[in-house]
């Protein structure tokens, strides 16, 4: 079973987001998924100074064998995106819940971050998709 | 019955093994409401004899008329090896090479593809074709609007010098995505699309440019001024180029300052035979920037577990098998044995042969402009540099006078009547480096004596000037 | 060794261009390249030499068995590329006049008569370059159809979810939106599940049957009830017409508009990838969208129907008239097939298939839906293999490589993990079905003795396992002087 860090909250399209407690977020996928996509090959972000709404998609995570959409679990204002994955797409196997964030937001509806999952109701979604 | 291979003991082996009485029995999920008793409309079985005779007495009875007809499609030399190769078994009973270990012919074989497009293009990136050059000018629209992203208006300038029918399908294929061709007028006295028809549109957002070179009149574009002027103002730059004429002429990876972004055509001209329109190949190549907007398959090179060099599909979850709803493109099988066939032609003439019979080509046109444009009101039209075709007037009905060439076994050229009214009776002609002196010469005299008997008379729409 | 590497500064091939060099400073130096091209410099012998050997190292249908579901991989009869290569054919201009098209014509429109008759529909066309452009022609016929009656609030395309991925990226280049119909644990599509969502919105489904879970949809007629109540129309995805052909007509079973890929049922050429031809049938109410040109006999003569006689066709797809010459292949097969060979390629093809799936099961492979008849294609799902050896899908394909084998399908559709369609075709002889069963029977004994062995096939291929990670990573598409 994938790691699923306690201090973060979580959507069910397997984004995970860290509210820095300053109005802003920062946003990746779990370690679920980038083992679902397999080894990364290409990451397509946001760029700086997108507006991005919940729910809608705002980049792209590309395998050898998928390429998902990632969904923004967060409206507002993309501040920072990671850079360095455009060279080490790897990063996000390597460390999904660390170095492999993908952007960072602006909140714009704060209580949005009550409607996302915590750790164990993340844990449930992840045990209901095992067949 | 051809093919099937099962003798009557086999068939009563397999059925034991499956536990069914019959083959019949095998299809009892199927509704018998379903179930087709017989089909009559079909003829009977024919021995390979038999289609044999049929399709050389069909073959035949359209003669091989000496053809001065290009407009999109061309008659050049193959050599002999070219289709000999392609069809090995080994080739033309292969797969796509989803398996690439098992594929290393053909993977091999399309990256030298794509490393000889761009070669020849002067881009970045070339795919593993697309279905033909209209198709491929309509994917080229979609990636533009896909790749522009600073342009918010599915808006692209298409000039009229791109071929009628091109056209047509771009349209019938980008419509139902609310793209917006915007067309533009070519200049009446050079056959060319003038820069100056751009003022209008500056500061308009376009998402792109359609330039074509040579154009459908054979007619040399500005290519320079028009790929600066799209980029100046926001939008992307897609050529339209015939790959044959680029042995000779500036490639669009060239063009302008920065080069098209784009470019797109038709790959006939390099080893497919005119086999009534198909089928040929499209060829699609772009800049590094967007390569990953690019539809259809592409190969790379890699290495396999021992680290030896090794060619496989990649960039695939772009394509319609993962991508889906999201896909590039719904495009799957694309045209690989015509990819074939274009590689070992271009292997086999090199940069030296293609520029021979591109030269040729020009050459000749020359030479069948001169010859026809001597008979008396005969006139060529647009005085700007051509590649191989060109734009004649007639002083009798186009449509009764290639007729009547053909009659006397001479393909004389297109009639431009309907695509192009404002021209009057006006034929477009091309001669390929198969055309000899003789056949010129020939084509000359029975054009001069048809105008002769037919002359003066014309469908009464007076050309403007 | 690429053709590249081969090449010595100013070798070429002197007799395949013409032997004096024309003059062109006629053309002025702006639009002169400034380099030529780099191009391999190689002598005929080279080339020929190189393009041969490549050859070798593919498998092929004329080399190997190549049981790929749903790419129907049978005999490529040579008569059918030899006689549409005669050269009054093939050297037939596309804008050549009528009076000298008449034997292309006759060919064209007799193939188009046999395809009706054959799909059980009203009128062909046979324009469409490839199954994925027969699929953008009959959606966007839909479209126009719906235009037509001014009904715009029709925006969704169903598809079940087991769909080919060019099923719903077809709709959406027509503009359409996708929904996804689940299919049930017996393999047909969940009926109860499609009423809930036709509606007002719904232009059309797209279905294949037989489906590409490799069976026989058996409530098609109630889904045909359904979606037509419901003012849609179906669509038809021939893929898998060889399972049916001429046992049953897709316009039998309710549907308004069929592709074929030629390429599979009529077996003309894969050629590495195509090209291929998909043509299109339609139902009465769709016979003015037919994409254009088609052929027409008027008394004994064959004349063009286009964009001219044709107002409301969706128009044309390719420059002329499709892929000509895959067309000429496929008339000359139907030709050879007769209205006696075609229900016996569904007889055979079915029956070999079920075949394939006993022997399967009893070496101990898991059929998905063994419940079901396979039809001419049924999918085994290596899941407790995957789970218990740690051996998967993809490890036994390129295994199967190295007993001479090409792998079935793998991992499609996605809606069955871990799973193997296999397609043997009709002119697959006992003998050799009985060799990839027992090659398949071997591979589980490896994986359970040898799993570390079996994870890292292919060995006796031009190349081992290759890295499409890195090929994806660090992009190399083409060969550039100096580089490598």
């Amino acid at each position: 079973m994938s790691n699923v860090p306690n201090d973060l909250k979580y959507a069910k399209s397997h984004e995970w987001v860290r509210d820095e407690e300053d109005g802003t977020v920062f946003v990746g996928i779990t370690e679920h998924a980038q083992e679902l996509l397999g080894d990364l090959v290409f990451v397509e972000l946001p760029e700086v100074g997108d507006t991005v709404d919940a729910g809608s998609e705002c980049a792209v995570v590309e395998s050898v064998k998928a390429a998902s959409d990632v969904y923004s679990p967060v409206s507002g204002e993309v501040i920072a995106i990671n850079e360095a994955l455009a060279d080490a797409p790897e990063t996000v196997n390597q460390d999904a819940f660390g170095d492999g964030w993908l952007f960072q937001v602006k909140l714009s509806a704060p209580a949005e971050l009550d409607d996302l999952l915590d750790a164990d109701a993340y844990s449930e979604v992840m045990e209901s998709e095992e067949h | 019955m051809p093919f099937i291979p099962h003798t009557e003991e086999e068939v009563q082996e397999m059925l034991a093994a499956i536990g069914a009485a019959s083959i019949d029995d095998l299809f009892d999920e199927i509704p018998a409401s379903l179930r087709l008793s017989q089909l009559d409309a079909i003829p009977s079985a024919l021995s390979e004899m038999e289609i044999d005779h049929l399709m050389n007495k069909r073959a035949l009875q359209d003669g091989q008329p000496v053809c001065f007809l290009g407009a999109g499609a061309y008659d050049h030399h193959i050599p002999a090896a070219v289709w000999q190769i392609t069809t090995r078994g080994e080739y033309y009973t292969a797969y796509t090479p989803y398996q690439a270990e098992a594929s290393q012919g053909t993977l091999q074989l399309l990256y030298e593809f794509q490393s000889m497009m761009v070669a020849l293009t002067g881009m970045d990136v070339s795919n593993a074709s697309l279905y033909d050059g209209a198709s491929a000018l309509a994917e080229a629209v979609l990636m533009a609007v896909r790749a522009n992203r600073k342009s918010k208006s599915k808006r692209i300038l298409m000039p009229r010098t791109v071929h009628p029918a091109y056209r047509r399908v771009v349209r019938n294929i980008v419509k139902n995505q609310q793209i917006e061709l915007v067309e533009l007028p070519f200049d009446p006295q050079g056959g060319h699309t003038d820069p100056a028809v751009l003022e209008q549109y500056q500061g308009e957002d376009f998402a792109a440019l359609v330039i074509p070179q040579p154009n459908f009149f054979g007619v040399l574009e500005e290519v320079d001024a028009l790929t600066d002027w799209a980029h100046a103002n926001g939008a992307l730059a897609i050529g339209v180029v015939n790959p044959l004429a680029l042995a000779l002429l500036n490639p669009p990876g060239e063009w302008g300052g920065q080069g098209a972004d784009i470019c797109c055509g038709e790959g006939q001209p390099l080893g497919a035979p005119l086999s009534s329109g198909g089928p040929y190949f499209g060829f699609l190549c772009c800049k590094q920037a967007q390569v990953r907007q690019m539809p259809g398959r592409i190969i790379g090179r890699t290495e396999d577990l021992d680290g030896k060099v090794g060619y496989t599909l990649t960039l695939q979850a772009r394509e319609q098998h993962i991508r889906r709803s999201k896909a590039t493109s719904n495009i799957c099988t694309n045209q690989g044995l015509m990819v074939t066939a274009a590689t070992i032609h271009m292997a086999l003439l090199g940069s030296e042969g293609l520029e021979r019979a591109a030269a040729a080509c020009f050459g000749n046109t020359r030479k069948l402009v001169d010859a026809l444009g001597a008979i008396p009101g005969v006139t060529p039209l647009f005085d700007r540099p051509a590649f191989h075709e060109r734009v004649l007037r007639l002083p009798a009905q186009a449509a009764s006078v290639l007729r009547s060439l053909a009659a006397h076994n001479v393909l004389g050229g297109l009639d431009l009547s309907r695509d192009y009214p404002e021209l009057g009776e006006a034929i477009l002609v091309c001669a390929t480096e198969k055309r000899t002196g003789d056949e010129i010469a020939a084509y000359a005299e029975k054009l001069a004596r048809v105008i002769q008997l037919q002359g003066g008379v014309t469908c009464g729409l007076v050309p403007k000037e | 060794m690429l053709i590249y590497e081969q090449s010595k500064t100013g070798r070429y091939a002197p007799a395949q261009s013409p032997l004096d060099k024309a003059d062109v400073s006629g053309l002025p130096e702006q639009f002169r390249r400034k380099r030529s091209a780099a191009l391999p410099e190689v002598s005929e012998m080279q080339a020929v030499r190189h393009y041969t050997r490549l050859s070798r190292k593919n498998f092929s249908i004329d080399t190997q068995f190549y049981p790929l579901g749903s790419c129907t991989m049978k005999y490529n009869p040579r008569a059918c590329n030899s006689l549409a290569s005669l050269p009054g054919l093939v050297s037939r201009h596309p804008e050549a006049p009528e009076s000298h098209s008449q034997g292309f014509m006759a060919c064209m429109y007799e193939l188009q008569e046999m395809l009706r008759e054959v799909t059980g529909m009203q009128a062909v066309s046979l324009s469409p370059a490839a199954g994925a452009q027969g699929e953008f022609a009959g959606v966007a016929m839909i479209r126009a159809y719906h235009e037509a009656r001014g009904d715009s609030a029709r925006c969704e395309i169903l598809a079940p979810d087991a769909a080919h991925g060019t099923n719903p990226a077809t709709a959406v280049m027509c503009g359409y939106k996708v929904r996804e119909i689940p299919t049930g644990p017996d393999g047909d599509v969940d009926l109860e599940a499609l009423k809930a969502v036709v509606g007002p919105q719904t232009a059309g489904i797209m279905l294949t049957n037989p489906s590409t879970l490799g069976v026989f949809d058996r409530k098609i007629e109630a889904i045909a009830k359904t979606v037509h109540e419901a003012g849609g129309l179906l669509y038809y995805d021939g893929a898998n017409l060889n399972a049916i052909l001429g046992k049953v007509r897709p316009g039998a079973m309710g549907f308004d508009v069929i592709h074929m890929n030629l390429h599979k049922t009529f077996s003309t050429p894969h050629g590495g990838g195509g090209p291929g031809a998909g043509p299109v049938g339609v139902s009465e109410r769709l016979i003015p969208y037919l994409p254009v040109p088609m052929v027409t006999r008027e008394d004994d003569q064959y004349r063009w129907l286009t964009e001219q006689e044709c107002p409301e066709s969706i128009g044309r797809l390719t420059a002329f008239a499709g892929n000509a010459g895959v067309l000429l292949r496929a008339y000359i097969y139907a030709r050879m097939l007769g209205r006696e060979g075609m229900p016996r390629v569904a007889e055979f093809s079915t029956l070999n298939a079920n075949y394939m799936l006993k022997q399967l099961q009893a070496v101990g492979f898991q059929a998905a839906y063994p419940q079901r008849r396979a039809t001419h294609e049924f999918i085994i799902t290596l899941k407790k293999q995957a789970k218990e050896l740690g051996v998967n899908t993809m490890d036994f394909a390129k295994r199967l490589l190295d007993y001479g084998f090409h792998a079935p399908t793998t991992y499609f559709p996605l809606l069955v993990p871990e799973c193997l369609l296999i397609e043997p075709t009709e002119t697959e002889d006992k003998a050799t079905l009985d060799g990839f069963i027992d090659a398949m029977g071997r591979i589980l004994e490896e994986a359970k003795e040898d799993p570390e062995m079996v994870k890292g096939a292919p060995y006796s291929l031009p190349v081992k396992r290759l890295d499409d990670v890195k090929a994806a990573r660090e992009l190399d598409l083409a060969w550039r002087p100096g580089a490598h």
